[in-house]
């Protein structure tokens, strides 16, 4: 593809960006940390986790980093007070939703959620937490999907989707009640789409889909694999 | 049909109706009918022929006439007789004070009175009046005439100079400038494109959409077949939710009438235009109305929104440019090109043209579907329209725009009208639900309400407003029960400050609204059930202490 | 300069916190000389003292005598400091609020009980039907995440506590740690 090239500024530095790339891509290239979860590089953005708001001037409101285009002398804020206690309140939010007891997690000390928490200073959680009774499907053979620690990024649903081709994964249900899903609802040991292909298992940012065997703090993810794909895939074309 | 054979299908339809002296309307409505209209009609009609009156008098179905509150309706053409509650029972009186040429005194309802004479119908000038499923009724009464105007008088920019000259703004809520979308469409060069009708409706009291649909199927098809003449569309779909079923029923009728009459599909009236219309059920998402997640369903996909932009004028259904408009907006199409967009510029006020239909519903007087110039005031509508509050109460608030919308109290009754205004005060247009309260009403449990409905509908997409609809919902549950701390208030306002700047749809962004107006006007309410006391004394707040 | 007065408390935890304390060392003695231990399991005193400076709370808040203990040390506390994952999470003694304390007492004492089945009734504080971090049921000053926050991490707090200074836990400790 041809496009142009164009200039903007990210926190107050100059920098230069294809015009089909997105801020939040122009800003790792640089080494401007946005946080985000449900973004992942080689899949489709869908703009859900909202941790990577960004203020743009002139916008009126908060623009998620992931899915918008530079512009041509864009000034872009990826830090300030404001998109702080947001970014905060929502990782509260998170925490607060489902059952993540960090210490007894698989992915304890791999964590992109336990780690961001971290970055971003959250020392405690002032939302009421909501304690959810959810169930942990151990029914396939080598993988196990704890919704407990699930944060609907629904990176697994689109690397099913987009990558490995086979669609195990979707959601089910509105609003708090939404969950990741195999098939139709079946577990995911009875799953006649399922290759087995772990890609989900790999992206999956916290503890929420891990290989089963892991003992707490095991289950680091691989996730290298991710662009060598899409750069295959896109050159095979 | 060409331009002639419409005006002869109208004069031979009128010509026809004329050959009898009388027409006895019964609402065929979804309200009447629940009220038991289906029956009157039936009696009525069997009463006319056992006294061999059918060719004095026929009985006609018509759509709404807007006093839901006094159903079933019963008009009396030409005299215009008005008869409320009208049972089966009633027929014989009925059709006696037809040949008398007396009202019914017993069932007469005022056709003089406030709620009748402050109304101004555009949108629903054929409610009523005509049989939603005869095209020829349509016909007659001067439908199809502006899409025969467009097509054979008028370029697709002078259709969007209209509807730009007219002011007309998105009957749906946000109030986007009608013609503005149109050029935008217009100006894609997309070799693809879509028309596409929301009639999604989802508020909780509300029902303006249905309305339109079962009272004047066709003119949301004009409406619809204008705009893609407009823009440069072939196919067009109207997604209504699937618990519309007699709405769905007349329009799927209507676009089978249109079809075989030439008004809608290949070569429409003669001309080189075509334009295909379907209709899609929603399965009862309200999130559904959101643009971006409509579209996902159509096409067949979980109905959850994507950020915008891209906007649907750009990137649309399957990636094309499309045009979305709500029912009520395409509705006042047929009437912009009758008259001209300088014509309709006139009605309203300076940023707010013509007319707007709502919903009133709650502790009025009356309650129904009325339709009314922008500008007019809340107090005008409650008041004189709607006829006060009922039972000796006193007025609480008035709650504009639904589960995005927000309370209005008394010190505010004089605001009028118009998007800008009630954006002001914290509420909003919204899709036209009106829903007035009474001082027996506890503002808390009203949030409540509402933050339950916009939990429950939340499609789980994006953090803020899946997680922080339940935290709202579950805190104005315990301030309701009594069981909240301190902490509460504050909680509520940071959590709806996050969730109105950083959630992805317009469902997350309005769903504090509720919370923040009545916080606003009614922070007195919400003290006291920290205190451990409902104001209104409906709450449970006090059973615990 | 009076020794700063410090107590330590242990509610609905393992105990972990505490080692990760006394994993401090050789550092305990050059702390001996500027605090005070008024209050601690690791010492033998029955009764919370008045007016302490800085208390240490372990663990979460799973029974009614837990908040009594919690709102009897906030009243005598200058500075209350949630120490680890359980105080200031809830952690795993949390674990249970899913499924309420019933179904918890049934399947330790009923349903895997070989001897003596029967949740015992007499003599031991009630469970609360939540479990809840300290913050839920008081004001806490400063939050020590970490299962258990290092002993490096105990350090620098009570360093900055004693300088005066309210620490900053940035980049030190997390959740889970």
């Amino acid at each position: 593809m041809n496009a142009g090239i164009k200039t903007l500024r990210i926190d107050g530095r100059d920098v230069s960006a294809r015009a089909d790339q997105t801020i939040l891509q122009v800003a790792r290239e640089n080494d401007i940390f946005i946080p985000s979860l449900c973004y992942l590089e080689g899949l489709s953005p869908v703009g859900a986790c909202r941790l990577c708001l960004v203020e743009v001037k002139g916008a009126s409101r908060l623009l998620p980093a992931c899915v918008t285009r530079v512009e041509e002398g864009m000034e872009v804020t990826t830090r300030s007070e404001r998109l702080d206690a947001y970014r905060r309140m929502i990782l509260e939010l998170l925490f607060s939703e489902r059952n993540h007891i960090c210490s007894v997690c698989v992915s304890n000390g791999h964590c992109e959620l336990q780690s961001l928490a971290e970055r971003l200073n959250l020392t405690h959680v002032h939302f009421p937490y909501r304690y959810p009774r959810l169930p942990v499907d151990a029914s396939h053979p080598r993988f196990v999907a704890d919704h407990n620690r699930c944060i609907l990024c629904t990176r697994c649903v689109r690397v099913c989707d987009e990558i490995e081709g086979a669609h195990t994964w979707d959601v089910m249900g509105r609003g708090i009640e939404a969950r990741v899903i195999t098939d139709l609802n079946q577990p995911w040991g009875e799953s006649e789409s399922c290759t087995s292909c772990g890609k989900c298992v790999h992206v999956c940012p916290t503890g929420a889909l891990s290989e089963k065997g892991r003992s707490v703090a095991e289950m680091a993810k691989r996730r290298q694999f991710l662009p060598y794909l899409t750069m295959m895939r896109t050159q095979a074309r | 049909m060409t331009l002639e054979e419409l005006q002869r299908t109208a004069q031979e339809e009128r010509a026809s109706q004329s050959k009898v002296a009388c027409h006895l309307h019964v609402c065929t409505a979804a309200s009447c009918l629940s009220a038991g209209s289906a029956q009157v009609k039936q009696a009525l009609e069997q009463e006319l022929a056992e006294r061999g009156m059918r060719s004095f008098c026929r009985v006609k179905g018509v759509g709404c006439m807007g006093l839901c509150s006094a159903g079933p309706l019963v008009a009396a053409h030409p005299e215009g007789f008005l008869y409320g509650r009208v049972t089966p029972e009633d027929a014989p009186d009925i059709t006696r004070s037809l040949v008398e040429g007396r009202p019914v005194r017993r069932l007469s309802v005022p056709t003089d009175q406030p709620f009748f004479r402050r109304q101004l119908k555009l949108v629903l000038e054929n409610a009523g009046l005509v049989d939603p499923e005869r095209l020829e009724e349509y016909i007659a009464a001067g439908g199809y005439a502006s899409l025969l105007k467009a097509l054979t008088e008028m370029t697709p920019q002078d259709v969007i100079r209209e509807v730009t000259i007219s002011g007309l703004r998105g009957r749906g809520g946000a109030g986007y400038p009608t013609g503005l979308k149109w050029s935008t469409v217009a100006k894609s060069t997309d070799a693809e494109k879509y028309v596409v009708c929301n009639a999604d409706e989802g508020d909780p009291g509300a029902f303006m959409d249905r309305a339109v649909l079962e009272s004047d199927p066709h003119r949301v098809l004009e409406g619809m077949t204008i705009a893609a003449y407009a823009v440069g569309a072939r196919h067009g779909f109207i997604y209504v939710r699937a618990e519309y079923p007699l709405a769905v029923a007349r329009l799927r009728t209507a676009i089978r009438q249109a079809e075989r009459a030439g008004l809608l599909g290949n070569r429409i009236a003669g001309t080189p235009f075509s334009f295909h219309i379907e209709v899609r059920l929603g399965a009862g998402a309200f999130v559904c109305g959101e643009e971006t997640a409509l579209m996902a369903s159509i096409e067949g996909r979980r109905g959850t929104p994507r950020p915008r932009p891209p906007y649907p004028a750009e990137y649309g259904l399957w990636g094309h440019s499309t045009l979305i408009n709500n029912v009520e907006t395409f509705a006042n199409i047929p009437v912009i090109v009758r008259e001209g967009g300088q014509w309709f510029a006139r009605i309203g006020t300076a940023t707010s043209k013509g007319t707007k239909v709502f919903a009133l519903a709650g502790r009025v007087v009356n309650t129904g579907l009325i339709e009314v110039p922008m500008g007019i005031s809340l107090r005008e509508i409650i008041y004189e329209i709607g006829g006060g509050i009922p039972d000796g109460r006193r007025f609480k608030a008035v709650q504009t725009g639904g589960p995005s919308g927000g309370c209005i109290p008394e010190e505010h009754l004089d605001t009028p009208v118009d998007y800008e205004s009630l954006a002001a005060l914290g509420s909003m247009m919204g899709s036209g639900g009106l829903i007035v309260m009474d001082d027996a009403t506890c503002m808390v449990d009203l949030a409540r309400f509402f933050l339950e409905f916009s939990k429950g509908e939340s499609c789980g997409k994006c953090v803020p407003c899946r997680v922080g609809t339940a935290h709202l919902y579950e805190l104005l549950d315990r301030l309701v029960k009594g069981e909240a701390d301190g902490e509460s208030l504050r909680m509520l306002e940071e959590l709806s400050d996050l969730l109105r700047h950083t959630s992805l749809c317009g469902l997350g962004q309005s769903a504090p609204n509720p919370v923040l107006s009545t916080l606003r006007y009614f922070r007195e309410e919400y003290e006291a059930h920290l205190a451990g006391r409902c104001l209104a004394g409906t709450c449970r707040v006090g059973a615990n202490r | 300069m009076s020794r700063m007065r410090l107590a330590t408390i242990w509610l609905d935890g393992c105990s972990g916190c505490h080692m990760s304390f006394l994993d401090m060392d050789e550092r305990l003695i050059e702390l001996a000389g500027q605090l005070e231990l008024v209050y601690s399991p690791l010492v033998d005193l029955k009764e919370f003292p008045e007016q302490v400076d800085v208390t240490l709370v372990e663990g979460a808040v799973g029974t009614s005598e837990d908040e009594e203990k919690l709102r009897h040390i906030r009243a005598r506390t200058r500075i209350l400091v949630a120490l680890g994952d359980c105080a200031v999470t809830a952690n795993v003694p949390a674990m249970r609020n899913p499924f309420g304390p019933q179904a918890c007492l049934a399947r330790a004492y009923q349903e895997n009980a070989t001897r003596n089945p029967g949740a015992p009734q007499d003599e031991v504080p009630r469970l609360q039907t939540r479990v809840r971090p300290l913050h839920e049921v008081v004001p806490v000053d400063v939050f020590v995440p970490g299962c258990p926050p290092s002993a490096d991490v105990i350090f620098y707090v009570l360093q900055e506590l004693l300088a005066g200074r309210v620490p900053d836990l940035a980049g030190r400790s997390r959740f889970g740690a």
